[in-house]
């Protein structure tokens, strides 16, 4: 789904993403994580199609980051913590709004709305403004929304930043239940307990992956208990303050 | 004290690293006093202006030359038909036209009488009065030239002097409402929407929860920007003075001392905004758009107080700056003393003590 | 092109349930049609004069009293000296001083001329300056029709002129008509600037543009999605400020409506196209409404909305043509009151055209949804 080589990202003499190369496969969970200032953000950019690359290769669903971004953007759902539904329009607004765009024809748009209204148990709060609502409940129909017009790759930032462990668990039986339709998943966070979760992890550091894996070899590498410890050994060594 | 500091520091870090307000801020006065100064003008000078002369004698063309040598006139075009003069308006190309009569000159001389007519394009209402002003003028003017010896005998001499402006500089009226202006709307704009933000971005409960007394909290938002438009005063005053020539005639301390409560004034006004507002937009909306019409209007500075309807000249009373035009006009421009405008110091200090009071009451309660 | 289906029925809706918004709309055309017209008169009327006379003659009498009669001035105070009035000019009171000199009658019968003083608060000079030729007519005519000089005046050796004068449009010369066709320019120049860069780059600030970046959309869908819906206001606005005009002062276009109409939404566009270059250089709200605040003041200065763009130095007047708004406001002007048809105003057209297309293409150049 992901195929990344030597991707880079420079300003001027500063190398934001330096030479990153990996490949994420179809309905894979991918965990992107990194240290504050590491690179995880512009690099996740440039995957997006947000952000032409200085240098290197990458395709994303099969379309190049370079030449295609439209494309890219036309398969991909994306959901960020800093935001990602209107605040002033209903649920169902939002829904609509976001389904159209992607391009779900009307019948669809209304039989699975009502799906997800009913999945998420929404079905009162359908008509209110989305700024009401708890936060958690937010995040789940943010994911919701995010996968709706049924994407190949969805890209999370840090989409469970704030919210309780149960609400967290609950996010993370989603995420399965959308890898288990075949749609993969990149996602980055700071828990570390979330790493656990996924199938691999990759842990960028000063710009660079210094580590790419799956959880349990990492912890067995660097002969720690938790991941929390696979990354404190890793960051520990990061050059670059956190912005 | 020393806690007040550093948070006045922090606001200021704020302030200066939004450039481009800055700029602004201070691009504002300076582009003000500019066009006033040198681009704006009530006088009525170039007007366009078509003449139809039916007669095209000797005396027509004396007065059209006479015409053509004003600076008050521009010559457009002289025509033949009647009907072009409609047009000429419509198109805008002239504002007013002059008709000679056919025959004007054999009138003149025989009968002793003959009739012009004037047309003046109405929709600019300034034009109508002093083009008849300065064509009845001119045209007194040559009939003067024809009748030197009709003079009457007792004449009273009108001696006019100028006071307080000797040179007619036509800045003088702009400088004072130019600061009450810039500083009414500048100030209560940026310190309203100074705390509207930290509301917005809920930095605000962060500072509220500080061993800080809120008085503190909204006083050290404000300082910044009593300094920021004190800068600005001075600015203006500068450039008044150098360049558009109009000094300070008053006591300097006594200005800077007035303009301090304006300031002041229009801060508490801020204050008061970012209590009713929850966002920056509202918070921009109010002050700066919703200030401008009476800063403008009432002020009395661009259009005098005593033409407009009793029920404005009322409302003018509760707009800080109108008070604070006078005082700035009395002050500077008319180098009197306190005791002509302690009357308007008292409405002011009574303003911000009110618009304080009320700004730190609700400020205290609205505390969601 | 579904895709901005979609936006413009989000844009709408988030629009309408915005309070703000909605009250400019409504109320502020409302409110700045009636207050702007009834404030902005500038003639020179109720001048108030000090006088000083130290000569209490017949004539001196007959002067004060035809200055009196003649509807420009009003009387404040009886100073006794000219230090007394003064006071009264420093107090605002009084905005010019007339001294007639003690034995003014006497001397002037006896000596043929006599001078009398007129001190000006000239600190508004154009207002001094009118005061003072009104007094000095005042008193020409007065010095014209005294007894002495009726007798004793020779007949002219030749004519006199009559003056007949009209005033056309506008008959009254009343100010109402050269203010409100600019008042209606004022909303649609408040509504395409300000309020565009001010929504776009609140978008920017809470980061939805982002948002907005990642999806299909593409960079002129979401650019229309954002002018369409306040070009709409926009006419709304407009069409409501006709009709305030006509209700309150019974002002409608003398010329044909559907060309104003065009006049306005070609404006319209030059103006969102302003604003939403504006947007491009704002990283924040307050910065957005400074930058549109600053540029409006000058338009609105330059235009001629205040002061008559003829008596502007050339290089002013040249500032002034480079702005759409002078342009709509001298149109507005002409359809409105003048009822100035397609071949007058034509020239204007293919000007606001230009602006549009400078305007909305610096914008839209500007603006990039990748960098």
């Amino acid at each position: 789904m992901i195929v990344c080589k030597d991707l880079t990202k420079r300003f001027g003499d500063f190398y934001a993403v330096h030479d990153i190369s990996f490949e994420v496969q179809k309905g894979e969970i991918f965990g992107f994580l990194g240290a504050n200032g590491a690179g995880k953000t512009t690099a996740m950019r440039m995957l997006c199609g947000l952000s032409f690359p200085t240098s290197g290769s990458a395709t994303v669903a099969g379309f190049d980051v370079y030449r295609q971004q439209e494309s890219i953007k036309q398969h991909i759902g994306y959901m960020s913590q800093k935001f990602s539904l209107y605040e002033n329009l209903t649920v169902q607004e939002n829904i609509s709004f976001y389904g159209g765009v992607y391009g779900v024809g009307k019948k669809e748009l209304k039989t699975r709305s009502e799906e997800l209204i009913e999945t998420l148990g929404l079905q009162q709060e359908a008509k209110k403004l989305v700024g009401g609502l708890p936060l958690g409940w937010k995040q789940k129909l943010a994911f919701s929304v995010a996968i709706f017009h049924r994407p190949r790759i969805v890209f999370l930032d840090e989409p469970t930043g704030g919210v309780d462990p149960l609400t967290r668990r609950q996010f993370w039986d989603m995420i399965y239940e959308a890898a288990a339709s075949g749609i993969t998943i990149f996602v980055t966070t700071h828990y570390m307990d979330e790493a656990e979760y996924c199938n691999r992890i990759s842990i960028m550091v000063d710009g660079r992956i210094e580590a790419l894996d799956a959880p349990r070899n990492l912890k067995q590498q660097y002969s720690a208990a938790t991941m929390d410890e696979v990354f404190y050994q890793l960051a520990r060594g990061a050059q670059r303050a956190a912005d | 004290m020393k806690q007040l500091l550093v948070f006045i520091r922090k606001e200021f870090y704020h302030v200066f690293r939004d450039k481009r307000t800055l700029l602004i801020m201070f691009g504002l006065p300076v582009v003000q006093i500019v066009l006033f100064g040198f681009a704006l003008s009530s006088e009525v000078k170039n007007i366009r202006i078509i003449v139809a002369d039916h007669a095209r004698d000797v005396h027509t063309q004396q007065i059209v030359s006479k015409i053509k040598a004003s600076p008050y006139f521009i010559l457009e075009e002289q025509v033949w038909d009647y009907n072009r003069i409609e047009t000429a308006f419509k198109e805008g190309k002239a504002t007013c036209a002059l008709i000679f009569p056919p025959q004007f000159g054999d009138d003149l001389l025989g009968q002793g009488r003959v009739q012009v007519q004037i047309i003046t394009d109405g929709s600019d209402p300034n034009i109508a009065k002093t083009v008849v002003n300065y064509l009845t003028a001119m045209l007194g003017e040559y009939q003067q030239q024809l009748n030197p010896t009709a003079r009457v005998p007792y004449r009273i001499v009108a001696e006019t002097r100028m006071l307080y402006n000797e040179e007619g500089n036509g800045s003088l009226n702009f400088v004072p409402g130019v600061m009450a202006l810039i500083l009414m709307i500048v100030c209560t704009a940026l310190t309203s929407v100074s705390v509207v933000k930290e509301k917005e971005m809920g930095t605000m409960e962060v500072l509220l929860v500080s061993p800080f007394k809120p008085v503190l909290v909204l006083i050290a938002k404000a300082i910044p920007y009593l300094l920021l438009s004190l800068a600005n005063f001075t600015l203006i005053i500068l450039l008044s003075v150098y360049v558009l020539d109009v000094e300070v005639k008053g006591s300097v301390p006594l200005l800077f001392a007035e303009s301090t409560l304006f300031i002041i004034t229009c801060l508490s006004l801020g204050l008061l905004i970012s209590n009713a507002t929850s966002s920056q937009q509202t918070a921009l909306l109010l002050s700066l758009m919703g200030m401008m019409l009476p800063a403008l209007i009432f002020t009395g500075f661009l259009m005098p107080l005593e033409n407009m309807p009793l029920p404005f000249q009322v409302i003018s009373n509760i707009v800080p700056a109108r008070w604070y035009y006078l005082i700035v006009k009395a002050v500077m421009l008319k180098g009197l003393g306190f005791s002509y405008v302690w009357k308007e110091t008292l409405v002011l200090a009574g303003m911000t003590v009110l618009l304080l009071g009320l700004a730190l009451k609700n400020f205290k309660t609205r505390l969601q | 092109m579904r895709a901005l289906g979609f936006i413009l029925r989000k844009e709408f809706r988030q629009i309408l349930r915005d309070k703000t918004i909605l009250a400019m709309m409504f109320v502020m055309p409302t409110i700045q049609l009636i207050i702007l017209p009834l404030a902005m008169n500038f003639e020179v009327k109720n001048v108030n004069v000090a006088v000083v006379d130290h000569d209490h003659s017949t004539y001196s009498q007959k002067l004060v009293n035809k200055i009196g009669s003649s509807g420009y001035f009003k009387f404040t105070g009886a100073p006794a000296s000219y230090a007394e009035a003064l006071a009264l000019i420093g107090r605002e009171k009084a905005d010019l001083i007339l001294e007639i000199p003690s034995g003014f009658e006497r001397n002037l019968v006896r000596e043929g001329s006599q001078p009398l003083g007129i001190s000006v608060d000239a600190i508004n000079a154009s207002k001094a300056g009118i005061g003072a030729a009104y007094l000095g007519q005042v008193i020409a005519d007065f010095n014209a029709r005294i007894d002495m000089n009726v007798k004793n005046a020779a007949p002219p050796a030749s004519g006199v002129i009559d003056i007949t004068f009209t005033n056309w449009f506008n008959p009254r010369a009343e100010y109402k008509y050269n203010v409100v066709p600019a008042v209606l320019v004022l909303l649609l120049t408040l509504i395409g600037g300000f309020m565009t860069a001010l929504n776009i780059v609140r978008e920017k600030e809470i980061g939805t543009i982002e948002q907005i970046n990642v999806t299909p959309i593409k960079k002129w869908e979401f650019i229309l999605g954002k002018l369409i819906p306040f070009w709409v206001i926009g006419m709304v606005v407009f069409t409501i400020g006709l009709c305030v005009s006509y209700l309150v002062y019974g002002i409608y276009p003398r010329g044909n409506l559907l060309l104003l109409y065009l006049f306005a939404v070609v404006y319209l566009i030059d103006l969102l196209g302003f604003g939403l270059l504006i947007s491009t250089y704002s990283n924040s709200q307050v910065q957005a409404m400074f930058i549109a605040f600053f540029f409006m003041v000058i338009f609105m200065l330059m235009s001629g909305f205040f002061t008559s763009i003829d008596s502007m130095p050339h290089w002013a007047r040249i500032m002034s043509e480079l702005t759409p708004v002078t342009h709509f406001v001298r149109v507005d002007r002409m359809i409105i009151l003048k009822g100035s048809g397609w071949n007058e105003v034509k020239q204007e057209l293919v000007y606001l055209l230009c602006f549009g297309v400078v305007f909305n293409g610096w914008a839209i150049w500007n603006y990039r949804k990748t960098n």
